[in-house]
């Protein structure tokens, strides 16, 4: 059975426009896929109802069926065994996940204590762990921090520790290193890599950038206007589209691409 | 090759930093003619800084800015409106820098008016030049800001900026708002613009991608300081300098396509 399957996923706002329609696709355990388009596309919208997290004033119809359970429609205490456990999400802005009153330890706890059991003594040693995972130093003072006392990049690595205390099956990250440097990126990047190989998570990584894509998984979904448009490997989309969009959004990543190819090869030459 | 505007050993602090604490600290550098330049660095670098700076928006703390070669007076006016109509920008967000109560021709001919290059009919056509240029159609003078995409409200963005006919325009993140295909139409817009207009791009981009596929010299900021600076094929081909390797080593790269068959 696979860990998601999507069906016929269709999201509509308040005012009958179909952001989503009749998206269908599956994950299979330890599985990664990538959800490219750009803005607008709906591939926000399309990870968030696949944890049943859509925003206020959205509808979803079709079906997901995520570790055998139903999501679309389900009420909202049947989600939430869910959350955390089977599916975890990061977000784009890390500050949207972490509460700025409460001490960054305090909030790592709450998914730890419920998922392991832990209290006291063993709940501190558990926390300073999950830090230490996700390589942040001095993992006692970021656990004694607020949320804006630290970097951008420290934030994103306290919000991946969050989303993995509970060890979900699959992993929905939408677009987690698009507020970060670029060198902030490559390392989030590489960690988040070696998070999912570890502990042999699926993926579904959620970006307007192909390369970044390509950094993290081999095949992607390609959405357009609220519709899957093709599904294939980075390097088929990249050198056989099927779809005119898909031949469209690659060329344009090639274009910038072969720029920089070019100038780095002109001076290697010299 | 002819130095346009330039820092010569330009330091800023702002005011309330503590004593010592500079946002860009000795920085020199010249914008030549026809040597499209690129900022790179990441936050903290002091890039807007240096724009700001660069606009003449603020003094240097110490050091000077050079415009032609003399040193550019914010309180020569008369100076200062050579500058202004030579030296132009396009900022990151064209959300946020269109007026969304003004028609687009109006916004494009916001320099025309206060340099008062030229008025009425005059007027009209160096704003319908400057909307061809940009590849927009000749209507979208009598249309609204919110009836643009994101790609066209940058176009809109850069013919307010090349209107006045400038020699340098200073772009800061002009494409990081936008989306791919739309990023590198921009990116080959501005190539163009250069060769076609005399015009010479002053990029500040997080970006070393966009910078190599524009920029034939590149600037590598870090903290405040100039890291290394040269042709761009040097700076990003053979870097010399560890961070400068660092954020190479960084930049998201597609895989390389096998080559198929044809």
């Amino acid at each position: 059975m696979s860990l998601l399957e999507v069906a016929s996923l269709t999201v509509t706002s308040s005012d009958g426009v179909a952001r989503v329609r009749d998206v269908s696709f599956t994950v299979e355990p330890g599985e990664r896929l990538g959800l490219i388009g750009e803005s607008g596309s709906g591939k926000s919208l399309t990870a968030f109802a696949v944890i049943g997290l859509l925003p206020a004033g959205l509808t979803a119809t079709g079906s997901v069926v995520l570790d055998g359970t139903q999501i679309v429609g389900a009420p909202e205490k049947h989600l939430v065994p869910l959350r955390g456990r089977v599916g975890a999400f990061i977000f784009q802005e890390p500050l949207t996940a972490l509460d700025p009153l409460m001490k960054l330890g305090r909030q790592l706890a709450e998914p730890i204590a419920r998922h392991q059991g832990l209290r006291g003594q063993e709940l501190k040693h558990a926390i300073l762990d999950a830090l230490d995972e996700v390589r942040l130093p001095e993992p006692e003072r970021i656990a004694a921090s607020r949320s804006y006392e630290i970097s951008g990049g420290q934030r994103q690595r306290v919000a991946i520790a969050m989303a993995l205390a509970c060890r979900p099956r699959l992993l929905i990250a939408d677009e987690p290193t698009t507020a970060l440097d670029v060198t902030v990126q490559s390392e989030v990047l590489a960690l988040l890599d070696r998070l999912v190989a570890d502990r042999d998570m699926a993926l579904i990584f959620v970006s307007h950038d192909l390369a970044v894509v390509s950094r993290m998984t081999d095949h992607a979904l390609v959405m357009q206007a609220g519709e899957a448009v093709e599904r294939g490997s980075i390097q088929t989309l990249l050198t056989s589209p099927q779809h005119p969009y898909t031949a469209a959004f690659a060329a344009s990543a090639y274009r910038i691409e072969t720029g920089f190819a070019a100038a780095i090869a002109n001076g290697q030459d010299q | 090759m002819t130095a346009i505007l330039g820092l010569d050993d330009v330091s800023y602090a702002y005011r309330g930093a503590r004593p010592g604490r500079y946002a860009v600290q000795g920085v020199s550098f010249a914008i030549e003619t026809g040597l499209n330049t690129g900022l790179v660095g990441e936050s903290g670098s002091g890039k807007s800084t240096l724009i700001k700076l660069l606009l003449g928006l603020m003094r240097p703390t110490t050091g000077r800015i050079v415009f032609d070669g003399d040193p550019l007076d914010l309180g020569d006016r008369a100076q200062m409106r050579v500058f202004r109509r030579s030296v132009q920008t396009v900022f990151q967000d064209p959300y946020s820098s269109l007026d969304p109560r003004q028609r687009v021709g109006r916004i494009v001919s916001e320099p025309v008016r206060s340099l008062q290059i030229a008025s009425g009919r005059e007027a009209d056509a160096l704003v319908a030049e400057a909307l061809q240029s940009v590849g927009l159609p000749a209507d979208a003078a009598s249309r609204y800001p919110h009836e643009f995409s994101g790609g066209q409200r940058q176009r809109i963005a850069i013919a307010r900026a090349i209107v006045s006919r400038p020699r340098v325009l200073l772009a800061d993140e002009p494409v990081s708002a936008l989306d791919v295909i739309t990023r590198s139409q921009v990116i080959a817009l501005l190539g163009e613009l250069g060769a076609r207009r005399d015009l010479t791009v002053l990029m500040v981009s997080h970006d070393l991608g966009v910078v190599g596929a524009l920029c034939q010299r590149t600037i590598v900021l870090q903290g405040g300081r100039i890291v290394e600076q040269g042709p761009t094929s040097g700076v990003l081909g053979a870097p010399r300098e560890p961070y400068t390797q660092q954020l190479l080593a960084s930049v998201p790269r597609l895989p390389q396509i096998r080559p198929g068959p044809g």
